[in-house]
């Protein structure tokens, strides 16, 4: 194992500590139990979004904390989910006396920990929504598993709920506009590699040179196909073929293509897979009016990528355009 | 020997906080094969946590205690075995409350309802390739039992073929499920860890 790291245990700890020195000026982080929380409390009346997950996926969730997305994170262990109490904390600290909004990927562990903090934070009396992500078509048999993954669709969904949150918008208004984004997007993804969990020590998996995995997770879990290595523009296809024909998008309609990187990969590699993929958008009728490349929701060092596709009209459009201030994501400010 | 106390039950948790230890790299190693490799880490973690607290405060009765293991485990484990196991423990305290002692049926009943929150919280049935499997034949086999020490044991020995015996059922619960067919051949991680688990609970009834 190469890893830039002093010891395993110390990996999520030091890393907060990192983020803490690196971004003193709009951060706070709680170290007992682990939170990262926005420094400007959240505006009285302003609903607080909270969301959280295992670590290795950086810059998610920590890096969107600040003005116009998330007001509290919580990061697990490496690929693990955080516990209740730290959501509990999190949600107490940065609770605006409006509610919380708890996003959450759909992971067994990630469900059933922020349904106990919900259950805590309501005790105290304050008011909890969840809004889930399952946008994971790779997961065809949704019937017999724990249901789709939270994948690309967090990303997007934070950055939007963060924008109607600043501008007012009520718990129960938050919410629905969350389930409503949440049937509007889809998303796929792929390895060439496997990733190093630090405390293991050794890849998760086992891919041969010529071999890539189709249908990844986002914690070093293999796929659901294992087929020969591809050129980019077909990867790009075999990804958003799926996506698209799932929801299904339908042409005429206007889009928000998200190409992202799983850590390991070059921008130069994801900006091809973009160029293909807006070639295939376009091809099926759809409009992309708006765009992200780049690696916000990883796997360690995994090489591959995911590519999300939101169906959006002028209301999410304006909230994607609005303001925001985080130290993964920044324009308009 | 005919009942559980205090005793037996902090000698339970110690042992299987040892055996967890002893076990996690096996755990991680199943765990790897159809999840996400963690689960002997995580547990680790969270039964060293157990034996810090309960050795630096000392639990008055069978509720305390089991209400000690549980909150530990709750705010140090994390993924599903967090919730999972944690609400297990707490359940335990709950139907504990007001015993200082449980023959081989009352330990049994106690532990079947720590079973019907795993069950309400996870929503695995039998068959699902997860903890359960291995927790519903062990608590069967100690509530048939009428001797403690020869109830545990046959648990522990039940336990463990279930656990064995998770490796062709296909997964339908947890990241185990998104497999699935590849999920089959390898035993279930959580299973396994119950029938340490259990293991430990003969040991210290023996």
């Amino acid at each position: 194992m190469k890893k830039l790291i002093n010891a395993p245990e110390d990996v999520v700890r030091e890393a907060l500590e990192g983020m803490q020195a690196a971004h003193a000026d709009r951060l706070r982080i709680c170290f007992d139990p682990f939170y990262v929380v926005r420094k400007d409390a959240t505006a009285k009346g302003k609903v607080a979004l909270v969301s959280g997950g295992g670590s290795g996926h950086e810059p998610m969730h920590g890096g969107f904390v600040g003005y116009g997305m998330l007001d509290a994170a919580c990061p697990g262990h490496v690929f693990t989910s955080p516990t209740p109490d730290q959501m509990y904390e999190a949600g107490k600290a940065a609770n605006g006396g409006a509610g919380v909004l708890q996003i959450v990927k759909n992971y067994t562990g990630d469900v059933m920990n922020f349904d106990m903090a919900a259950d805590m934070l309501r005790d105290e009396g304050i008011a909890v929504e969840s809004v889930l992500t399952d946008d994971d078509v790779a997961v065809e048999d949704s019937l017999y598993t724990a249901g789709r993954r939270g994948v690309g669709l967090t990303v997007l969904m934070e950055k939007l709920l963060g924008a109607a949150a600043e501008k007012g918008m009520d718990l129960a208004g938050l919410k629905a506009l969350g389930d409503r984004i949440r049937a509007s997007g889809r998303s796929m993804g792929m390895a060439l590699t496997p990733c190093t969990v630090p405390h293991l020590g050794k890849p998760s998996f086992e891919l041969a040179e010529n071999e890539m995995e189709v249908g990844i997770g986002i914690h070093g879990e293999p796929g659901r196909h294992r087929v020969p290595i591809a050129k980019a523009d077909e990867v790009a296809a075999m990804l958003m073929e799926p996506v698209l024909s799932d929801l299904p998008f339908k042409a005429g309609e206007s889009i928000i293509l998200f190409v992202n990187g799983m850590g390991g990969t070059p921008l130069i590699e994801l900006y091809i897979v973009y160029r293909k993929a807006a070639e295939i958008a376009a091809k099926h009728g759809l409009t992309v009016s708006r765009s992200l490349v780049g690696s916000y929701i990883t796997s360690l060092e995994m090489a591959g990528t995911s590519v999300t596709a939101l169906r959006c009209d002028d209301t999410l459009l304006g909230l994607w355009d609005a303001p925001v201030n985080t130290p993964a994501l920044r324009w308009g400010v | 020997m005919s009942a559980f106390s205090l005793s037996q039950a902090l000698a339970w948790i110690k042992a299987a906080a040892q055996s967890i230890d002893a076990n996690a790299a096996h755990l991680s190693e199943l765990d790897a094969a159809i999840g996400d490799g963690d689960h002997g880490a995580n547990m680790a973690r969270g039964m060293a946590a157990v034996t810090k607290k309960i050795d630096s405060a000392p639990p008055a009765d069978l509720a305390a205690l089991f209400k000690s293991v549980g909150m530990t485990l709750l705010s140090s484990v994390g993924g599903a075995s967090g919730p999972l196991y944690g609400g297990f423990f707490l359940e335990l305290g709950k139907q504990s409350a007001g015993k200082t002692e449980l023959d081989a049926a009352g330990l049994a009943a106690v532990l079947g309802a720590g079973l019907g929150d795993i069950r309400r919280r996870g929503k695995a049935e039998p068959g699902d390739k997860t903890m359960v499997d291995a927790l519903i034949p062990a608590i069967d086999a100690l509530a048939a039992a009428s001797d403690l020490a020869q109830g545990t044991a046959k648990a522990a020995e039940t336990a463990r073929a279930a656990a064995t015996a998770t490796a062709p059922m296909l997964a339908r619960k947890g990241r185990a499920s998104y497999l699935g067919e590849r999920s089959i051949g390898h035993q279930d991680p959580g299973a396994n860890s119950v029938a340490l688990l259990f293991a430990a609970l003969a040991q210290a009834c023996a």
